[in-house]
């Protein structure tokens, strides 16, 4: 019995205090909670707009693809949304936003902010097109007549009927573009945006260590997804009302 | 009120009207039937412009509404309500909301008045219960009510009917013709594309058969039903009778 205890207290306990020893340097000591918390607002902050940006934009996107699909004269819009979705979707969100902050937004007065938010909500967008695109095209196209032999137009059909219940039939799709999303902007800290990956970076190279802060970032990003898929879900069973039998 | 002209439709390759010319008055219930694949919901679908037309014109009211478009083409279709085989109830919507949508949207009454008007068209369709579940929880009988009466809040001058009963099991029939049957004594202009030829005997006040994209052969129901003339018509009602 004593063996053990000696064991326990030996390995065990000493194993523990490492750990909080090293979390304590990683996260408490001299504050530096403070970067996390700080480069987590950005993370959030990059996301959120990113979000609304990719959604406004692959909307336009979708409907534009699906009409011009459906209408001779606007063949040209269809051919350009496609060459938008290929090239956003070929290449690497990485060498996107190296692009867009060295060659594009090359005036040293555009903030890393500004130039984040535009490349993670250009990329998503492509992303969103497809879904949203795929999401109409699932709605039975007797919807869309429905609301044109009532005398509403093309766009109002569109707006009041098909997209509601295209937006319900995509939920899932979008919630996992939103989730992914969030993780890609990790990668912000090459164009000098201090997220939180940047800090767990930061503080690692003054307290030689690697690990911790790398968990810690990782604990953030997980607990975010978890409450944002908990959010998606509880939109999910309130868009299902129609579905009751 | 409807004048259609040497329609012409095809599909590609496939021509499914052949140079129609009809004449549809004011009151009339005309029922088109034939064999599938005869053009008859085709031709039902051109006259508001569900399908266009590849030639020919069609005058609703003495305008050419094929040349329409866009505004003037929503205006028209407000005027023709159109029911469909497979009632096409928007799902995400209450029943209310799917009869006051488009009095709405179009703005053509306050919130409050398409309201009251749609629950006096549910009162009279005996549906006034349904008003706030969803077109899921209805029948098919129920379901193709609530489409009729969508259709009627917007006023229409003409109601089209594209096989209305064909979706629904044989016992909710009944209940969806005698609707129609309420409406047609009530005076409206019908044009209904249905295999029920009690429906088109009884309420018909001419019945057109088509075949092979062409009206062959048309006439009141009584003469139509006792006394056939082409061959094809003859052999189609040995069938169906």
């Amino acid at each position: 019995m004593e063996q053990i205890l000696n064991w326990f207290n030996e390995k065990v306990l000493v194993w523990l205090e490492g750990i909080w020893n090293n979390f304590h340097r990683a996260f408490i000591e001299k504050g530096r909670y403070i970067a996390y918390i700080d480069g987590f607002k950005l993370t959030l902050f990059v996301s959120f707009f990113a979000v609304i940006l990719g959604v406004i934009i692959g909307l336009i996107v979708a409907v534009l693809k699906y009409t011009s699909a459906r209408n001779k004269r606007l063949k040209i819009f269809g051919m350009i949304s496609n060459l938008y979705i290929t090239i956003i979707r070929g290449t690497p969100v990485y060498v996107q936003l190296l692009i867009i902050y060295y060659v594009i937004f090359t005036s040293r007065g555009t903030s890393p902010l500004v130039v984040a938010i535009i490349c993670f909500g250009v990329n998503s967008s492509a992303y969103v097109a497809e879904i949203i695109r795929a999401g109409i095209e699932a709605v039975d196209k007797g919807q869309m007549e429905a609301g044109k032999s009532l005398g509403l137009s093309g766009i109002q059909s569109m707006t009041s009927i098909v997209l509601p219940q295209a937006i319900k039939n995509i939920l899932p799709a979008l919630g996992n573009e939103f989730i992914v999303l969030i993780k890609e902007t990790a990668i912000v800290g090459v164009i000098a945006v201090n997220d939180v990956t940047k800090a767990a970076q930061n503080v690692s190279g003054i307290t030689y260590d690697l690990l911790t802060p790398l968990i810690i970032t990782a604990v953030m990003y997980l607990v975010v997804v978890v409450l944002l898929t908990k959010l998606l879900g509880y939109f999910e069973r309130r868009l299902a009302q129609g579905d009751r039998r | 009120m409807i004048d259609v002209k040497k329609l012409n439709k095809s599909f590609g390759d496939n021509h499914v009207l052949k140079d129609i010319d009809e004449h549809i008055s004011r009151g009339e219930k005309v029922v088109i039937v034939g064999p599938s694949g005869s053009g008859k919901s085709t031709f039902l679908r051109c006259l508001n412009l569900m399908e266009i037309p590849s030639s020919g014109d069609i005058f609703f009211e003495d305008k050419n509404i094929t040349k329409t478009k866009g505004k003037q083409l929503n205006a028209m279709r407000q005027k023709m309500g159109m029911v469909f085989q497979h009632f096409n109830l928007f799902p995400h919507l209450t029943i209310l909301d799917n009869i006051t949508l488009a009095p709405i949207k179009l703005k053509l009454m306050s919130k409050k008045q398409a309201q009251e008007k749609a629950m006096q068209l549910l009162k009279r369709v005996g549906l006034v219960d349904k008003a706030k579940q969803y077109p899921n929880q209805l029948s098919g009988g129920q379901k193709q009510r609530i489409a009729i009466v969508r259709a009627l809040a917007m006023n229409p001058q003409v109601m089209l009917f594209d096989e209305p009963t064909s979706a629904l099991d044989p016992e909710m029939v009944g209940e969806v013709l005698d609707l129609m049957k309420q409406l047609a004594i009530d005076g409206m202009t019908m044009v209904v594309v249905t295999h029920e030829m009690g429906f088109a005997r009884e309420v018909g006040s001419r019945v057109l058969f088509m075949d092979e994209g062409r009206i062959v052969e048309q006439n009141t129901p009584k003469e139509f039903f006792d006394s056939p003339q082409n061959p094809r018509l003859k052999d189609f009602l040995s069938k169906v009778l």
